[in-house]
């Protein structure tokens, strides 16, 4: 994108509207482009963006962090996880895998979940875990690998799954009363496997400005201006601006691998207690695979820590410096809430730049 | 809980900072040491410039090198970085009981041809084995001492205005290392820049006063070196994103992993931060060596924001950036 | 949740291929695209083709950011 072109979008942008306009950025990769490209510093005061739900580290359940902790105490599991989760706090404080790692347990750090697969089929005296994290971007993955493993015959392999899904969360943001959002930058790739059509009801049930957005600054850039373009002209649609990857009806193989391999269920989501149909669960006939089935998990519910104002800021009504912990006792190197753990989680990005405001 | 060492300890980043200021400063203590420079620069007829690093990468076998070039490299460019000329390496072998000779014979035929290339003699040494599990692989320790050519560097000769110069291109080591481990094949294209920087650092000593300081950006990178340089001090450093030196293939590796090159490991490359006046020469120094052709004034010291480190990015927005926390991990979010 | 880059498929053998993304090569796997051919650009996440980038469309975006240069112009 030319200077000229940015600097036009940005005086369209800066021509008062008079009010605040809020926009909500859902997914956790958008979080870290806009952080990366230092996208807000280039806004006018009144147009703020506010992260929403869609960081898989922010919105797991303690519990389930937890419970994964407890089961890498056991000699014969290897935990495969991608690199986002080791440093994840769980309810005691400074307790994650990277520290469970140097006591003693096997943690492995794997791009894919092909590559757990592998470390199963390397370690037949062992029984890989894999962290299923993620949303509808990173299902089908998940859900293929535990055919990918049935296929190769590797028994020791299986995953625990805390794959959720986008539209339950945004759903019960929009139904909450106080919910002060005016449009959203839709999450691209969650797109490029639900179509379109998985997001319509943003506009067409909420009536919220919508626009499917890529991850390039252009991007996102070109997102902000599509949303005030349609609330100064008083539109409420979704508008499809990553088209050369998002169809309207979406990635049907994607689709099938995870109706295959996972069911619909309801799901404890950090800052949200239990959202209905909010996760996906491994279905019964793959439960060999199933991490839950296997182990015996049972997650103990424990209050989120005293303080933290994670849940309030994931939905958007909170603010980082609203929170008393924060950059105190709350800080990147020990941080209590994901938040604060995310590389650019609202939090770990409001410490950064608390200078700079 | 016990207080334990983790990976992020031995980061480079903020872990291993509070490490040496809580632990082995306060035991240690003593003015050479408290000086926290890459090399210890001693009393004495010449002054000295003594220094020491340890090794334990894995793989011992990567792109562009080996854990001997790195052995001796590492310690070299320490000396050199704290204005010495380095003359004699100690050399000290940890080895794992198992470990094969044609292995062995490999990274010492390595360490021979890397100290020739560098003018300097291993003269002393020594060899420890282990049993099987309690090392891995191998870990060398090198020690260096050299004679004092440049007396003073220290970031605390940095001034408001000076400009910052990288010798090259940035995150090329750290992002090779990574892209072995996750399984990459074809990483022929995104090598470790290990080299040593004896001469180029040599060619900067004749800028003097002008000359404020220079570091290796190793373990943590670009960015948590310059941090280190400003932090608690009323200065800041403003960074020109788009005048950073990065490979292409460094780029689209750290793009692939969900890296930063900022804060991806540098095991060749040099910052020099000089007086304003002296920052064309500087440059054109550096760059006269092969090791330095890609070399850039990256951004200037002020007082804007004192103690920070402030990047305008490429696409004309701002961004903070801090220390390394911990070693950065390949993600999906 | 969403990082993923564009490969080149360089080579493909049933629901596994081979991948090139500014010179780094990797394996991928395919499952979700139908009808892939060597040379296709497929968008990958955590080792997997989420989609296929489509060329014809990806050249309109770059339309599209051009029409926006001109409104701006």
């Amino acid at each position: 994108m030319s200077l000229a072109c940015e600097n036009g979008i940005l005086k369209y942008l800066f021509e008062k509207d008079g009010i605040r306009i809020n926009f909500m950025e859902v997914c956790g990769t958008h979080t870290h482009a806009i952080a990366r490209a230092g996208i807000k510093a280039l806004l006018p005061d009144n147009i703020r963006l506010i992260s929403g739900p869609g960081c898989p580290v922010c919105v797991t359940a303690q519990e389930t962090i937890d419970a994964y902790l407890t089961l890498s105490e056991r000699d014969d599991v290897i935990i495969a996880t991608y690199g986002d989760m080791i440093r994840v706090p769980g309810s005691e404080r400074g307790d994650n895998l990277a520290r469970r790692r140097a006591l003693g347990s096997r943690v492995a750090v794997v791009y894919s979940p092909v590559d757990a697969v592998d470390i199963a089929a390397n370690n037949p005296d062992k029984t890989v875990v894999f962290l299923g994290v993620g949303f509808e971007t990173t299902a089908p993955g998940t859900a293929a690998s535990i055919g990918i493993a049935k296929e190769r015959n590797v028994h020791n392999y299986c995953v625990y799954s805390m794959l959720k899904r986008v539209e339950p969360a945004l759903r019960a943001l929009l139904d909450s009363p106080d919910f002060d959002i005016s449009g959203f930058i839709v999450p691209g790739h969650v797109a490029a496997i639900i179509g379109e059509r998985g997001f319509d009801f943003l506009a067409s049930e909420y009536k919220k400005p919508s626009v499917i957005t890529g991850f390039e600054p252009e991007d996102i850039m070109g997102s902000i201006y599509s949303l005030i373009k349609q609330i100064r002209s008083g539109r409420a649609e979704l508008e499809n601006k990553y088209e050369r990857l998002v169809k309207k009806e979406g990635n049907i193989a994607a689709i099938d691998a995870i109706e295959k391999y996972l069911y619909v269920r309801d799901d404890v989501w950090r800052g949200f207690s239990n959202i209905s149909k909010a996760g996906f669960g491994i279905k019964e006939e793959y439960s060999d695979f199933d991490a839950e089935k296997r182990f015996d998990i049972k997650t103990v519910l424990k209050p989120a820590p005293a303080g933290c104002l994670c849940g309030e800021i994931i939905k958007g009504r909170k603010e980082p410096l609203d929170c008393r912990l924060f950059g105190c006792i709350c800080t990147p190197e020990d941080p209590i809430g994901p938040c604060m753990v995310s590389g650019e989680g609202a939090c770990s990005a409001a410490f950064k730049y608390r200078s700079l405001i | 809980m016990n207080e334990i060492i983790t990976l992020d300890y031995g980061s480079g980043g903020k872990k291993t900072a509070s490490l040496i200021e809580n632990m082995i400063l306060p035991a240690l203590d003593n003015e050479a040491l408290d000086a926290l420079l890459d090399g210890a620069v001693l009393p004495g007829a010449e002054k000295i410039v003594f220094s020491t690093d340890s090794f334990v990468i894995s793989p011992i076998f990567f792109p562009g090198g080996d854990i001997g070039k790195l052995a001796v490299c590492g310690t070299v460019n320490d000396v050199a970085m704290a204005g010495g000329s380095a003359r004699y390496l100690s050399l000290a072998f940890i080895i794992e009981e198992g470990f094969e000779i044609e292995k062995l014979k490999k990274i010492i035929d390595s360490i021979q041809n890397t100290a020739n290339d560098a003018g300097v003699a291993v003269v002393t040494g020594d060899t420890k084995v282990v049993e099987k599990g309690k090392c891995d692989g191998i870990y060398i320790n090198t020690s260096g001492i050299g004679v004092l050519r440049a007396p003073g560097l220290s970031p605390a000769a940095i001034k408001e205005g000076d400009k910052i110069i990288v010798s090259g291109t940035m995150g090329d080591h750290g992002t090779s290392i990574l892209l072995s481990r996750y399984g990459y094949a074809g990483g022929e294209e995104v090598k470790s820049d290990c080299a040593c920087l004896k001469r180029l650092a040599g060619g900067l000593y004749d800028l003097s006063g002008d000359l404020r300081v220079l570091r290796d950006p190793t373990r943590g990178g670009l960015a948590t070196t310059l941090c280190e340089f400003v932090e608690n001090t009323d200065l800041c450093i403003c960074l020109d994103e788009s005048r950073i030196p990065i490979s292409k293939n460094v780029k689209s590796a750290c793009e692939m992993l969900g890296l930063d090159p900022l804060y991806s490991a540098n095991e060749g490359k040099l910052i020099a931060v000089v007086s304003p006046n002296a920052a064309d020469r500087a440059l054109s120094i550096i760059r006269s060596y092969p090791e330095g052709e890609n070399a850039a004034i990256i951004g200037t010291v002020t007082k804007d924001h004192p103690g920070q480190t402030v990047l305008r990015t490429a696409f004309g927005g701002s961004r903070i950036l801090t220390k390394l926390t911990g070693a950065q991990l390949p993600r999906i979010c | 949740m969403c990082l993923a880059v564009p490969f080149k498929i360089i080579s493909i053998d049933g629901n596994d291929a081979v991948g090139e993304y500014e010179g780094i090569f990797r394996k991928i796997r395919v499952d979700f695209i139908k009808s892939l051919d060597i040379g296709d650009y497929v968008m990958v996440h955590a080792g997997f083709a989420i989609e296929k980038l489509d060329e014809k469309q990806a050249l309109l975006d770059i339309e599209a950011f051009k029409e926006l240069e001109e409104a701006f112009r």
